[in-house]
């Protein structure tokens, strides 16, 4: 990408998490998948590490790459997926939605995120902060790293992120 | 709580007639007695040693509802201090881990050593001469506090058996773990701390439990398909052993890359002359045949009454407690060999994530199958037992027959509803 490329701004990688996250409540997991770059990651580390724990030396909750993430999709869209059987229902909400840096063809964000969780009569909340490596390609805006740091002190008490955060 | 009359357990052996009473996962009378007749008399899972591997090192644990203090103290020494301050009461350490000379309790100022020896307090000279020697001075101790093989457990039964006799047949599995490594294992950062909306014997009976995997993980099955392209070596079967004191193992033999030792085709050739180097050092160490045992066979190991040692697709320690009947939390760890190389240490953490842990393709199945279960046992007035009589009778049950499961209620009976003894006063009356 060139020097002179266009700067994205706030609006639009708002319009492009707040998009990601209605693919995520419609459950239309394999279109979302599409978000991602194919060397793009996926992780939630443990609540009891610090910032910049690195998942091949850290014990995390999640931590995909292209491939897992893939198959984490596939699985979540069987009926064997039992833990998501029938789909719960889920609403994400998205804000404090920042541009930390840019540069060539990089966008690095932040966002903070409240995510409810409803199955069997049960509502569980995740809540944390959202911190995105995007990429500007010609189709728009692409994920390369999306990583969901929790702020609760453990996952109690919704037990699991059987949902895509 | 008395023996009502419908018993907890109800089996018989010619039958081949083992049922669990469902009220035994829903009953607040039953959680209440559990809390006492168990885990204040069983000794408990409280750490590793290396997540204390430096002298002032500490973690805060809580452990059967108290608050423990796990310190290394400036000997070296390891430490379980029950974390409130003598003098009143307030929890004297409140962070979850770190390194600290000394402990000093924010409320009056009173400090302590990471021996839990009080050092000062402000005002000293207002209490009695000799008041910093008495041992009413100091921390409590957990009452009993030993360890195996860097697996330090507490008991607060003052007249526990020791931990090495407690253990019985499970040493030979903890060895079993621990010689995977050539320097001794440890605790990888990071904790998944969670929970499940059901009663903790349902834990218990799933770590413990081959007969499940093929329909609660068909999806993880799924995925192990396109990760090895349906090859391995591994051999598949095996068996059901019984410890004693409701310990219990699981050993067989499962299609997964091992790390430690058991390559799979994702690990490529370099991952493939790593594993062979690992085998090779198990082999000049132990001999062909325990070399294969420890990097072929996957153990799920059940410690009585609520410590997992699964040594699968990685290893992890899991330790688990009731908070109501029908509400459990979870602490889950990832245990390595010191020596592991960034690349081995990499595919662990990798293999653990895939099916282990509540982000992982397995474990969250588990726990909605445990919560079905609870929600079954709503229906406990009327359908009133669990079968878990699978392979019963034969000479040596398979790896998923139901076992394990009957050693842990027999020995779980015991201590909840122990035979009654005659006094010899009423025999002779």
């Amino acid at each position: 990408m060139s020097a002179t490329m266009t700067r994205v701004s706030r609006a639009e990688v708002e319009d492009f998490l707040f998009s990601e996250a209605d693919l995520l409540d419609q459950w239309r997991l394999p279109e979302w998948l599409g978000l991602f770059t194919d060397d793009a990651t996926y992780e939630v580390p443990c609540t009891d590490l610090p910032a910049d724990a690195r998942s091949d030396e850290s014990l995390f909750y999640i931590a995909d790459d292209r491939f897992r993430l893939g198959e984490r999709v596939k699985r979540l869209m069987k009926r064997t997926a039992h833990a998501e059987f029938p789909h719960s229902k889920t609403r994400r909400l998205i804000g404090n939605v920042r541009v930390l840096a840019q540069q060539d063809d990089q966008v690095d964000a932040k966002a903070v995120f409240a995510t409810y969780r409803t199955k069997d009569g049960v509502t569980d909340l995740y809540v944390g902060a959202a911190y995105y490596e995007l990429v500007v390609t010609a189709d728009g805006l692409r994920i390369r790293s999306k990583r969901c740091v929790l702020d609760s002190d453990s996952l109690r008490p919704s037990g699991r992120i059987s949902i895509v955060l | 709580m008395e023996r009502s009359e419908q018993p907890a357990i109800w089996v018989d052996e010619g039958q081949k007639f083992f049922k669990v009473a469902r009220r035994n996962f829903v009953d607040p009378e039953i959680w209440q007695a559990e809390k006492e007749r168990i885990f204040e008399h069983c000794w408990l899972y409280l750490g590793h040693e290396s997540e204390v591997a430096k002298p002032g090192d500490f973690i805060t644990r809580t452990v059967a509802g108290r608050g423990i203090l796990f310190t290394r103290d400036s000997k070296g020494e390891l430490r379980a201090l029950l974390n409130t301050c003598p003098h009143r009461g307030a929890q004297v350490c409140r962070e979850r881990k770190g390194s600290a000379k000394s402990f000093q309790c924010f409320y009056h100022g009173w400090v302590f050593g990471a021996d839990g020896r009080l050092r000062s307090q402000p005002g000293e000279a207002s209490y009695a001469e000799g008041f910093k020697a008495r041992e009413s001075s100091n921390m409590t101790p957990v009452p009993r506090f030993e360890s195996y093989r860097g697996f330090n457990f507490v008991c607060f039964d003052r007249d526990v058996v020791p931990l090495d006799e407690y253990l019985a047949g499970a040493k030979e599995y903890l060895d079993i773990v621990c010689d995977q490594s050539a320097s001794g294992m440890s605790i990888v950062a990071g904790t998944q701390e969670y929970s499940i909306r059901a009663n903790w014997k349902l834990l218990t009976e799933n770590s413990i439990d081959g007969y499940h995997a093929t329909t609660t993980h068909a999806t993880y099955f799924d995925y192990l398909m396109n990760t090895t392209d349906g090859l391995t070596g591994g051999r598949m079967g095996g068996f059901g052993i019984d410890l004693g004191n409701g310990h219990a193992v699981l050993e067989y033999g499962a299609p997964w890359g091992r790390p430690v030792a058991q390559w799979i085709p994702a690990w490529g050739e370099d991952g493939r002359r790593e594993i062979d180097r690992l085998y090779a050092r198990l082999v000049a160490d132990y001999g062909e045949a325990r070399a294969d045992r420890i990097a072929k066979m996957n153990r799920n190991l059940f410690i009585f009454p609520n410590l997992v040692i699964n040594d699968i697709m990685a290893t992890t320690v899991r330790t688990y407690y009731p908070v109501a009947p029908d509400y459990m939390t979870i602490n889950a760890w990832a245990v390595a060999p010191n020596e592991e190389t960034a690349w081995a240490r990499k595919f662990r953490l990798y293999n653990f994530l895939e099916f282990l842990g509540p982000g992982g393709f397995a474990t969250p199945d588990d726990a909605e199958a445990l919560e079905h279960c609870q929600r079954g046992f709503a229906n406990n007035k009327e359908a009133q037992w669990n079968d878990i009589s699978k392979g019963m009778g034969k000479a040596r049950p398979s790896y998923d027959d139901e076992l394990q499961m009957r050693a842990f209620w027999t020995q779980w009976n015991n201590r909840m509803f122990p035979p009654p003894t005659v006094n010899k006063a009423q025999a002779a009356a």
